[in-house]
């Protein structure tokens, strides 16, 4: 990227300040290299975001931003409620996609004596790849009541526990979600996908925590070197796709009626106080909620091959994030709090100490903040950071980012000499398909420590465990 | 010129782009693409047919209407289509497609598609007298 046009404010903050139709000037974080191996376009994108009718404050960029459409991956904008909008592409088509960890009280040596057993029983028993379904089959009624209740909804119905709840964004229930809002062929899309993992970059793994940056809060998120880890990567499915998919044209329609010009049709949004908005905020949620029960669902997939292989282990949630969503929330502005509706497009929330949202054992350590690394390389987990909360509204990075194309990675590498290679440095993969193996391949992907580190050195959250893979399943 | 299809780069997931003598023939080859980001499409049996309807207020709009039902499609009836016959009047696009149930083993299906998006949407003349349509699709 050309760094000439931006200030920077500090060694990992570079500000591009607003010009033309900008209202509000672009921030990115990141170091100077991860800078410079930026494309272009995410500034681009980023100041196209920021010229957006109510934004407050400024338009964000984490340290893993790239090239996305509309959005850059990697934005945050937060908006008004009055003066601002909502943009469905702003969130994307993966509503909700997420990140979810589980403890397992075991030990890296207890994996290795079953690794081969039980990395062939999670792959026989959780859904992956596509064209894969889940076990359930939802009638109107029951689809309605997991669009309303999420993760909750699940456990009633036996996948998993209340214990779970405080544990997950939103306590496992996104509210003001609106099943009428959500359309039949979302619903349709829906229908036998409950309870699947997806494919391209979606993820069930389990890891030991190779190296912990701070014991005191690794504590408290009940994590010690050495200790196992199984973290579930996947979002909403068909239905939030869908969503994504009908809201997308809605408001570029919309838009071309109202005589709006849009520099990018991705960038279609509605006004927050419009009806158009108020139905997409009801539809999102409610994709928010399917991604959030979904996670349940395979969540319990999990405690059960993890019974059946490893009696002794127990599996409680260390706790959940979602990375593509638009939420509600209270934030200081100018000195000022204001309620601010925060996009997050491939950015994890990461609320610092105290926030009232989190859980009481984690108000002192800051929230948990997830951020999947690319398939055989690392993991992290950071702590929301009081200085994250000012910086971009409790927000920090969700993974390392594509370094190249999937037809480039594809081209580079055969999927069985991936499997093969990783199962020399002892990380097993299952998968139904090689090519996606290929595309997904660990240097198809960006450094995630260089991410993670920036993050860290930019005040945006704070590094605690460093993850390595044992099992993958990936989709 | 010959109808073709081609993918086009995107930093984290997939251009698709059909190019044919007619907008109707661009819009066929755009699918083959689309079919393409998942599974080799000579691998696809052209066994069962779907028709498919979709109108739009512009040439680009259908396009991706086009596409996006082709992904409801393979996702609701699990398949994957290798032929596609398009018509197109008045705003109004008409077509069949066939294809087959995905067989993992035999078409190897890299990864699913969740929707076609509006960046890098154009469906246009070409000097040559040809058409080209083509956007990104998210993976």
């Amino acid at each position: 990227m050309d760094l000439s046009r931006f200030e920077q404010r500090s060694e990992y903050e570079w500000v591009s300040p607003p010009r033309g139709r900008m209202r509000v000037p672009v921030v990115i974080y990141a170091s100077r290299d991860l800078m410079q191996a930026m494309d272009d376009k995410v500034l681009e994108q980023a100041a196209n975001v920021a010229a957006l009718p109510g934004i407050v404050q400024a338009s964000y960029a984490m340290p893993d931003a790239h090239w996305g459409y509309g959005f850059p991956i990697g934005g945050v904008a937060a908006f008004d409620p009055e003066a601002g909008v909502v943009s469905a592409g702003g969130v994307g088509f993966d509503i909700s996609c997420g990140v979810r960890t589980l403890l397992t009280g075991l030990r890296r040596e207890d994996i290795l004596r079953v690794q081969t057993r039980l990395a062939d029983t999670l792959f026989a028993r959780i859904p992956a790849g596509v064209g894969s379904t889940g076990e359930l089959r939802l009638s109107a009624q029951e689809m309605d009541a997991m669009l309303k209740g999420g993760a909750r909804w699940a456990i009633e119905r036996g996948y998993g526990s209340a214990s779970d709840l405080t544990r997950i964004e939103e306590g496992g229930t996104m509210r003001g979600a609106d099943p009428k809002a959500v359309s039949e062929q979302a619903c349709k899309r829906q229908r036998d996908e409950m309870g699947t993992l997806g494919s391209g970059n979606h993820y069930l793994e389990v890891q030991h925590v190779a190296e912990v940056f701070d014991a005191a809060v690794a504590a408290d998120y009940g994590l010690r070197a050495g200790d196992v880890v199984a973290s579930i990567h996947c979002g909403s499915r068909g239905l939030g796709h869908q969503i994504g998919t009908d809201f997308l044209r809605e408001m570029v329609i919309a838009a071309r009626e109202a005589g709006i010009d849009l520099p990018d049709r991705e960038l279609a949004c509605a006004p927050l106080a419009s009806p158009l908005g108020q139905s997409y905020l009801g539809a999102m949620r409610a994709a928010i909620n399917c991604a959030l029960a979904n996670r349940q669902i395979l969540t319990h997939l999990t405690r059960e091959v993890f019974r059946e292989v490893l009696p002794e282990a127990h599996l409680p949630l260390l706790y959940d994030v979602s990375h593509n969503t638009c939420k509600e929330e209270a934030h200081e502005v100018d000195g000022r709090r204001r309620r601010l509706f925060v996009h997050r497009k491939g950015a994890t929330r990461a609320f610092g100490p105290g926030h009232p949202e989190l859980p009481a054992e984690f108000r002192k350590a800051g929230q948990p903040v997830l951020i999947g690394g690319s398939m055989g390389t690392a993991s992290f987990i950071l702590a929301g950071s009081a200085t994250g909360m000012e910086r971009a509204f409790g927000s920090a990075c969700h993974g390392a980012g594509r370094a190249m194309s999937r037809h480039e990675a594809g081209r580079r590498w055969h999927g069985r000499d991936v499997v093969d290679r990783l199962a020399e440095r002892g990380i097993l993969i299952r998968s139904p398909s090689l090519r996606g193996v290929a595309e997904e391949a660990p240097l198809a992907y960006k450094d995630v420590s260089s991410v993670v580190d920036a993050a860290d050195a930019a005040g945006l959250a704070r590094k605690i465990a460093r993850l390595e893979p044992l099992v993958c399943i990936k989709g | 010129m010959t109808c073709r299809w081609e993918h086009f780069r995107h930093e984290a997931d997939v251009g698709v782009r059909g190019l044919g003598e007619t907008r109707e023939s661009a819009f066929e080859q755009g699918a083959i693409a689309l079919t393409a980001v998942i599974a080799d499409p000579s691998s696809v049996e052209p066994r069962q047919q779907v028709r498919i309807a979709c109108n739009a207020p512009d040439d680009a709009l259908l396009f991706c209407d086009w596409l996006n039902a082709l992904i409801f499609e393979m996702a609701t009836r699990h398949m994957l289509f290798s032929r596609f016959e398009v018509r197109i009047a008045d705003g109004r696009l008409e077509a069949t497609a066939w294809g087959e149930p995905v067989d993992p083993g035999r078409h190897r299906p890299a990864v699913e598609i969740k929707g076609a998006t509006y960046a890098e949407l154009d469906v246009n003349r070409l000097p040559d007298g040809g058409w080209r349509a083509q956007c990104i699709v998210d993976v």
